[in-house]
């Protein structure tokens, strides 16, 4: 069967015909006639330099289709047609389509699924990129730096590794993942598939502008990927798939509240999310707080950083399981003392819920939400349900 | 917090000409920049410089580089110069000199030509700007108030970009120039703006879609022939205003599509049929469709004026000495010299208008004009859409263009927008039907009330399909300052 396919198209009924993408194409992919400016499926080859120079956003429109929409079939449109339903991809979410190939898209369910429902994106989160480059058509990017977020001392190894895709387009919103590909063969002399990493920076990269993105890695016994990342050296080239995910993103509706609780390199997306706020908006607006969980501060990735975001952009919670005289702490644990805190947030029409971490924290932190949503009177399930259609409640766990 | 006073030209303001490295021209930008933000700052309501604006800024001119968008405070906008990649081995694409190569400096014989027409389209820039000085304080939205604010500052870059050129290939007469640029101010008594339309205000919100929709694309037409141009640096820096100047059409004809949308809305809710039924239509806060005919039958027929005379040696000289090229000359096959070739254009003759043909060189004008109707009835088209989908009996068009005309034949004769001579009485009688009277303005004048609040529009507006950036109806275009 035909793997289904994104195609570029351009919104007719928004389109004002002034031609200025079809000036910037490099490619000559895009040509009018009388009626409408389309995109040749057969030409474009997705670099995007199309999308600012547009004045109207028309050409942001994307399809999932089997068949691409012919020239002929664009020029007669007087409107964009429908998203057709696609079986073979998005493993059943409504907000947008995760990844375009199953294996991807079937990763993703499984790391969606604590959300107990279909995942969608909030109303007003940008609209992502999937799938730009595949497994058959991955992009190389370089590394940048590798940096160590962990004490020599504790006993965990987690990296902080920058990529620069230099001059090919990377459109990557925060929230979502990116797939790298390890070198070498598997057991059954298969090329390695893509492992999937969320990016911990923002969309317009690492530092602002460097098409450079940063993802936060821990090294695990054993893992063919993990350690071929996390022994990356500068200048060392990567293969890169995706980008994936179109559900776990961020509100960019800058009144929104975002409630964060995360685990070890679980705290990667907020990462992003936290310094998308801060370039954004600054520290004039935040209404961010968080629970993280590590087991030493040694062992929290971004400790120190982290205590230099200001408490008026980012409430933080910094929550230890394995500090010596103490009793052991974990997030749910610091959510019940938070009360009121997560109470009232939980009773704002405002506030996007978002876990990431180890599949084991799951239950602890619904169990918190349940206690405090049941003390003001709401039935968590239905609560947890409302949130998740309305696009507020993101879980990603592995 | 930007330093005003001692700006750090190097790297304050974006550019992709070395400016850095060109002491003498740098030196003259820094001598006239700050009668430029003295321009800005005496022209917009401080409340509105204090202001936290959503821009889209360049910074570079790669695609990735010049949409950045951010909030910005306006006088800390920044304005940069920058011209289109060179092509490697361009050549000079009209005229006598068809195939020699682009000029990277002036030639000495077309100086003068060049100059004047450098100055005049930078004198259209700022002119704008004034014209809509005191529109935010009724803007429908705080979407409508970024657009306005949005075409601002890159008509004052606009400004920049042309006193580049003055100062960098003209000199003293070109830093004179560019501060008569600053000098003249739009409907002063003493040093008007140069052209016609550039010297009267902008009175309400339709009337500045309608500017940018129709006058506005008299300035993409004007910097199109200009970007034909054999003079390189003159070229490029043209080619890149077009993709800035692409904003100003949207924010016209959006602005005019939206405004016809709200009307057809409230029509329908209220069961009204009769688009003529204008008491009734403008009782419910909404502008009655005719009342839209009589501005665009205005707009369009003043930005016709600005194409000069249809036969025009002036016209006929820059385009045979490579100065001036025609709408997208490098996509017309001919010889590029116009040797022998004839074009139909609109006369005058025993009391009646004719159609004759004339040699193309001296009828340049009238093609740009011809090119500038076929592509302003597009959005035409598209209004008509909107009016359609609505299943409101209604059509907009361009009147014909010997109406209402004070520059070329048909200038001093009585047409009707169909293009037929009236008498005099007829004339007068038609008028209240044909363009926008008083009491039309006084109308459009009392529906004009400044919103705030993020999200909202003004009741004769609809909201927009699409937000800038992608950003969510509700989105705070612009963080006012409140003093």
């Amino acid at each position: 069967m035909n793997q289904p396919i994104k195609q570029h198209l351009i919104d007719p009924e928004i389109c004002i015909r002034c031609y200025t993408c079809e000036m910037t194409c490099p490619i000559e992919a895009i040509t009018h006639d009388d009626n409408n400016v389309v995109v040749d499926p057969d030409k474009c080859d997705y670099c995007m330099a199309c999308i600012p120079v547009c004045p109207t956003g028309s050409i942001d429109e994307w399809r999932v289709v089997k068949e691409p929409y012919s020239l002929d079939e664009q020029f007669s449109w007087e409107e964009l047609p429908e998203q057709e339903e696609i079986e073979a991809a998005g493993a059943g979410t409504e907000g947008g389509i995760e990844a375009l190939d199953d294996a991807m898209a079937a990763l993703l369910a499984e790391a969606h699924k604590g959300a107990g429902g279909k995942s969608k994106a909030p109303a007003s989160a940008a609209k992502p990129t999937v799938n730009l480059y595949n497994l058959a058509n991955p992009v190389e990017a370089v590394v940048q730096g590798n940096y160590g977020l962990t004490h020599d001392e504790s006993d965990s190894d987690v990296r902080h590794i920058i990529l620069n895709f230099e001059g090919k387009p990377f459109p990557v919103l925060e929230g979502q993942s990116i797939g790298i590909i390890a070198p070498g063969e598997d057991e059954n002399g298969k090329p390695h598939l893509p492992r999937l990493y969320s990016v911990s920076s923002p969309r317009d990269g690492e530092r602002p502008n460097y098409n450079n993105v940063s993802l936060t890695v821990k090294r695990e016994e054993h893992g063919v990927c993990s350690n071929y990342v996390c022994d990356l050296k500068k200048g060392d080239k990567v293969k890169v798939t995706g980008p994936f995910g179109a559900t776990f993103l961020m509100p960019d509706d800058p009144e929104a509240r975002l409630l964060l609780v995360c685990t070890g390199t679980g705290s990667a997306p907020m990462r992003a999310f936290t310094m998308r706020r801060q370039r954004a908006v600054g520290e004039k607006s935040g209404g961010m707080t968080m629970f993280f969980g590590a087991r030493t501060p040694e062992s929290l990735p971004y400790f120190g950083p982290l205590r230099k975001v200001p408490d008026t952009l980012l409430q933080k919670h910094l929550v230890f399981s394995r500090l010596p005289d103490k009793p052991r702490e974990y997030v749910q644990d610091r959510m019940a003392v938070e009360e009121e805190v997560v109470a009232d947030l939980l009773q704002d029409p405002k506030t996007h819920i978002y876990i990431c971490g180890l599949r084991g924290m799951e239950e602890g932190v619904e169990h918190a939400f349940a206690n405090i949503a049941e003390s003001i009177g709401q039935p968590w399930h239905d609560l947890r349900d409302t949130m998740r259609d309305e696009g507020r409640y993101h879980v990603e766990t592995y | 917090m930007l330093d005003l006073i001692n700006v750090s030209y190097d790297t304050q303001i974006p550019n992709n000409v070395n400016l850095s490295s060109d002491k003498r021209v740098l030196k003259a930008l820094e001598k006239w920049h700050p009668g430029y933000i003295n321009w800005w700052n005496d022209l917009i309501p401080d409340n509105f410089q204090q202001s936290l604006v959503y821009l889209r800024t360049a910074v570079s001119v790669d695609p990735k580089g010049w949409a950045k968008f951010d909030y910005v405070k306006m006088p800390e906008y920044r304005w940069g110069v920058l011209l289109a990649p060179q092509v490697e081995d361009r050549k000079i694409p009209c005229g006598e000199h068809v195939g020699e190569p682009a000029w990277q400096e002036v030639p000495g014989e077309y100086r003068n030509m060049m100059k004047r027409l450098i100055v005049i389209q930078g004198d259209t820039e700022p002119a704008s700007v004034e014209q809509q000085r005191f529109l935010a304080l009724t803007a429908p939205s705080l979407y409508d108030m970024r657009n306005l604010f949005q075409v601002n500052v890159e008509e004052g870059r606009h400004l920049w970009a042309m006193v580049y050129l003055l100062h960098k290939y003209f000199g003293a007469d070109g830093r004179e120039e560019a501060d008569d640029l600053l000098r003249r101010s739009s409907g002063s008594e003493e040093a008007p703006r140069m052209l016609g339309a550039f010297n009267e205000e902008t009175p309400d919100w339709l009337s500045f879609f309608m500017f940018t929709y129709f006058t506005d694309r008299d300035g993409k037409m004007q910097l199109e022939s200009l970007a034909q141009s054999g003079f390189d640096p003159l070229s490029r820096t043209c080619r890149f205003m077009l993709t800035e100047e692409a904003h100003h059409m949207f924010v016209g004809e959006t602005g005019v599509g939206r405004t016809i949308e709200r009307t057809c809305q409230v029509m329908k809710e209220n069961g009204i049929d009769d688009p003529y039924d204008t008491d009734k239509i403008r009782a419910l806060g909404v502008i009655d469709l005719p009342t839209v005919q009589k501005k665009l039958n205005l707009h369009y027929t003043l930005s016709l004026d600005l194409f000069g005379q249809e036969v025009s040696t002036n016209a006929a000289n820059a385009f045979n000495a490579g100065v001036k090229g025609r709408y997208h000359e490098h996509r017309i096959e001919d010889d590029h010299k116009l040797e022998g070739d004839t074009y139909t254009v609109w006369d005058f003759e025993d009391g009646k208008a004719v159609q004759k043909q004339v040699p193309a060189l001296t009828a340049i004008n009238m093609r740009l004009r011809d090119d500038y109707t076929r592509d302003a009835s597009g959005g035409i088209g598209r209004w008509n859409k909107i009016i359609e989908k609505a299943g409101v009996d209604f059509k907009l068009k361009l009147p014909h263009e010997s109406f209402n005309r004070q520059i070329g034949v048909f200038a001093g004769h009585k047409f009707n927008p169909e293009g037929e001579i009236v008498s005099e009485a007829e004339y007068e009688k038609g008028m209240a039907d044909w363009l926008p009277t008083k009491a039309d303005g006084d109308f459009i004048q009392s529906l004009m009330e400044q919103v705030t609040e993020p999200g909202k529009f003004a009741g004769w507006i609809a909201p927009p399909k699409v937000g800038i950036d992608n950003k969510p109806g509700d989105f705070e275009y612009v963080k006012l300052h409140m003093a």
